[in-house]
């Protein structure tokens, strides 16, 4: 069948908060009026695509008109109309709609390789994934491979777990292919914990069977017959498609007994997470999965030896198993050919926080971060200064300006206190205050700490207290110095990767921003003025309008004045929320 | 009450189900997991009530109390900690007329949670009312879809 014009709408968390649903349904209503041409009905397909990176200008919509692609961008249901009326009938895109520059800068310096579907294939449908070549892999690898050339593939290919340690997938496919077991496990690890990082959500949303693909030659590769997939309630939409996509990938005999006419048998069950981040960490998700409180074990033994229920498993991370079919499809040595010596291939990044083009991109390891931050990201939102990127989430670091040019892979981001983590990279601007926000981690981990081992359960406390009385105007001489210590000591006895990198987001910051937290302890100043103890409100009579946006958004009742009057903040009540400064459009609220 | 946590010890047993899984249907079915559930299960399974409490203290999603009929949640990940969800918290609170530490409304109308991350942080910061995610929220607009959701309710 000919489709001369191909609707496709972005439908990933991102797409559907900004309305996408609301987007479809108008071109459905609209294409479906009796005014439309049968030709026009005849020859139209729509599809929903996940995500493609770019969430901030959402609604995203692609139009391939006889084979033409034009995309738009925040569209709103309203624009639909003359989106046809003009596009479709006559043939002249809307171009005050159309994607600028900036898009295809974002896109143009990118290498797609786990992302290179997702946005572009229909993420509930098996056949838009198998025409773009999906389940080949799956076939090449059970029809004409062995285990054992499989793994060595892998290996090859140079490709190093996504989840945050990097420890080479080939090599722990190995190990667990040698045991010997009456039964094997793989989990797939989507309890994606990272706040700030989104990869392994978007990567299932946007194409769920290249994560089953990846599964389903993994447990051919080890031995498995039973694989979980470990993924956080708090992604509904990810869950529910992919268990759709289970379902299919059963009908079509890729899941199952007898996969595709050989000796395997192999199906992949779904187990929710209950929300707690410790369960990223591969111990305490075996401990969940078996229906125990998620805290971690010593190591060794590790689980490939002695995993799920005692026996060997594999645990591989969303993004790692995503990339195994293009690996297999495109041979070792493509992949290989991106990167650097150690870091092979490319790695997805969550690109959020004081950016421009905020979103999901994907880039060759060891490309400089400068690249990342003013290529792809088009800079900082507002035009502010640059200040740090935060990599890593909790268990990362602050990368200052002056190591813009560092390139991002593991070894170098981990030569200058950061890691790359499961990837996500916070953009921060002369606006954030480090001290605030290393507080905000240790906030997290000390939250999130399981309890088991006293280090980081005490530890961590005692960490968030100084940060505490640092940023609330407390802070005493030699709290810097009780910092690093505490630190170290947290670090060498933790039991599990939580508590070992911890105070990473505490070393780094005093590493490059030593002069902040000097300034909190003898100063009492918060130089970015975000501490909200170190800081106080006030109104410029001469910038004031009287037009009381600022007390109707006071949650403290702290401002007062009459309409048209000059307005007055009462800094005994005030908050200090900052509410009042996002309100003003006459810049009249300064603080300080 | 008796009825329905007898059809899910069935279907319990059938799924060979642990008991995260079990405390999951219970909240699903309930809205939260009253203490009763527990220890009726803790008797029919021969577990001790300790093990159920455990693990329902454990992870963040259980609720060992009746919540709202409107869920709120704010995101407090990374990203919408710098574009400001804290702002967005205290405006909540005080709309919604809660002292610190309290979590729903004396009129069991409003719940306000926090979650540690969305995975929505190009769209930051990120509020979820009633399981639809709202992004690029300023205090103002977050005040007015709360304020429609009152009057729908009154």
């Amino acid at each position: 069948m000919k489709h001369d014009l191909i609707i496709k709408i972005c439908m990933g968390t991102g797409g559907i908060a900004s309305g996408g649903l609301d987007v479809m349904h108008a071109f459905r209503n609209q294409l479906g009026k009796k005014s439309i041409k049968a030709d026009i009905k005849k020859h139209c397909s729509m599809h929903k695509v996940g995500c493609r990176g770019l969430c901030a200008k959402d609604v995203l919509v692609d139009i391939i008109l006889n084979n033409v692609k034009t995309t738009y961008q925040f569209i709103k249901p309203y624009m639909v109309e003359r989106i046809i009326e003009e596009h479709f009938i006559n043939g002249n895109p809307v171009q005050e709609w159309v994607v600028a520059e900036d898009y295809h800068q974002f896109h143009d310096n990118q290498i797609k390789v786990v992302l290179s579907d997702c946005g572009i294939i229909d993420p509930e449908e098996i056949e838009a994934y198998i025409n773009a070549g999906g389940y080949d892999a799956l076939r090449q690898v059970m029809l004409t491979m062995t285990p054992g050339e499989t793994i060595e593939t892998i290996k090859k290919s140079g490709l190093r777990g996504r989840g945050g340690a990097g420890f080479p997938t080939g090599l722990k496919w190995e190990f667990c292919s040698r045991e010997t077991s009456s039964r094997k496990y793989i989990i797939c690890n989507a309890d994606e914990g990272d706040p700030g990082a989104f990869m392994d959500r978007s990567v299932i949303e946007g194409n769920p069977h290249a994560v089953i693909e990846g599964m389903i030659i993994g447990a051919y590769s080890i031995g498995a017959d039973k694989g979980y997939v470990y993924i956080r309630a708090e992604y509904p939409l990810a869950v529910e498609r992919l268990r759709k996509a289970l379902q299919q990938a059963r009908k079509h005999k890729f899941l199952g007994k007898k996969i595709l006419g050989k000796e395997f048998d192999f199906d992949i069950k779904v187990k929710l997470g209950a929300g707690a981040f410790v369960c990223g960490e591969e111990t305490a998700l075996i401990a969940s999965i078996e229906g125990y409180r998620g805290m971690p074990k010593a190591k060794p033994p590790f689980p490939v030896y002695k995993g799920l229920w005692s026996k060997p498993t594999v645990i591989n991370n969303v993004e790692t198993l995503a990339n195994i079919p293009y690996i297999l499809r495109n041979g070792a040595e493509w992949y290989a050919s991106f990167g650097t010596g150690k870091s092979k291939g490319t790695k997805v990044f969550a690109l959020t926080g004081k950016i421009r083009n905020s979103g999901l991109i994907e880039v060759p390891m060891g490309i400089p971060l400068r690249e990342i931050i003013y290529d792809i990201g088009g800079g900082i939102e507002n035009d502010m200064a640059f200040k740090a990127v935060q990599t890593g989430g909790p268990s990362g670091g602050c990368i200052p300006a002056k190591l813009l040019d560092i390139k991002v892979d593991y070894e170098s981001l981990a030569s200058v206190g950061s890691i790359v983590g499961s990837g996500g990279m916070v953009v921060l601007d002369e606006n954030d205050c480090m001290v605030n926000i290393t507080k905000f981690f240790l906030q997290f981990t000390q939250s999130e700490s399981c309890g088991k081992c006293t280090p980081c359960r005490i530890g961590t406390k005692r960490l968030l207290e100084i940060l505490e009385r640092i940023t609330s105007g407390n802070g005493r001489d030699g709290d810097i110095k009780l910092l690093e210590d505490l630190s170290h000591d947290i670090k060498a006895t933790s039991l599990c990767g939580l508590g070992q990198t911890a105070p990473n987001p505490i070393l780094s910051t005093i590493k490059y921003f030593r002069d902040e937290y000097e300034a909190h302890i003898k100063e009492k100043k918060c130089p970015a003025g975000v501490c909200k103890d170190l800081l106080s409100y006030r109104i410029l009579q001469q910038f004031c309008k009287g037009c009381g946006a600022c007390k109707r958004v006071c949650p403290a009742g702290a401002i007062s004045g009459e309409r048209k009057g000059i307005h007055k903040i009462d800094t005994e009540t005030c908050v200090k929320c900052g509410a009042c400064i996002e309100s003003c459009k006459f810049k009249a609220i300064r603080k300080g | 009450m008796e009825k329905i946590l007898e059809k899910l010890y069935t279907s319990h047993k059938k799924d060979e189900g642990n008991i995260i899984s079990l405390l999951q249907d219970i909240q699903n079915e309930f809205g939260y997991i009253p203490e009763d559930a527990i220890y009726w299960f803790s008797g029919r399974l021969d577990i001790p009530a300790s093990r159920f409490f455990g693990i329902a203290t454990f992870y963040a999603q259980f609720h060992l109390a009746p919540r709202g009929k409107n869920i709120i949640t704010t995101c407090c990940g990374t990203a919408c900690h710098v574009k400001g969800s804290e702002r967005l918290m205290n405006g909540l609170m005080k709309e919604l007329d809660l002292p610190e530490g309290e979590t729903t409304t004396d009129d069991k109308e409003f719940t306000l949670e926090k979650v540690n991350c969305v995975g929505a942080c190009s769209i930051a910061p990120v509020v979820i009312i009633n399981d639809k995610v709202h992004g690029k929220l300023s205090t103002d607009n977050l005040m007015k879809a709360i304020r429609k959701l009152k009057e729908k309710d009154n």
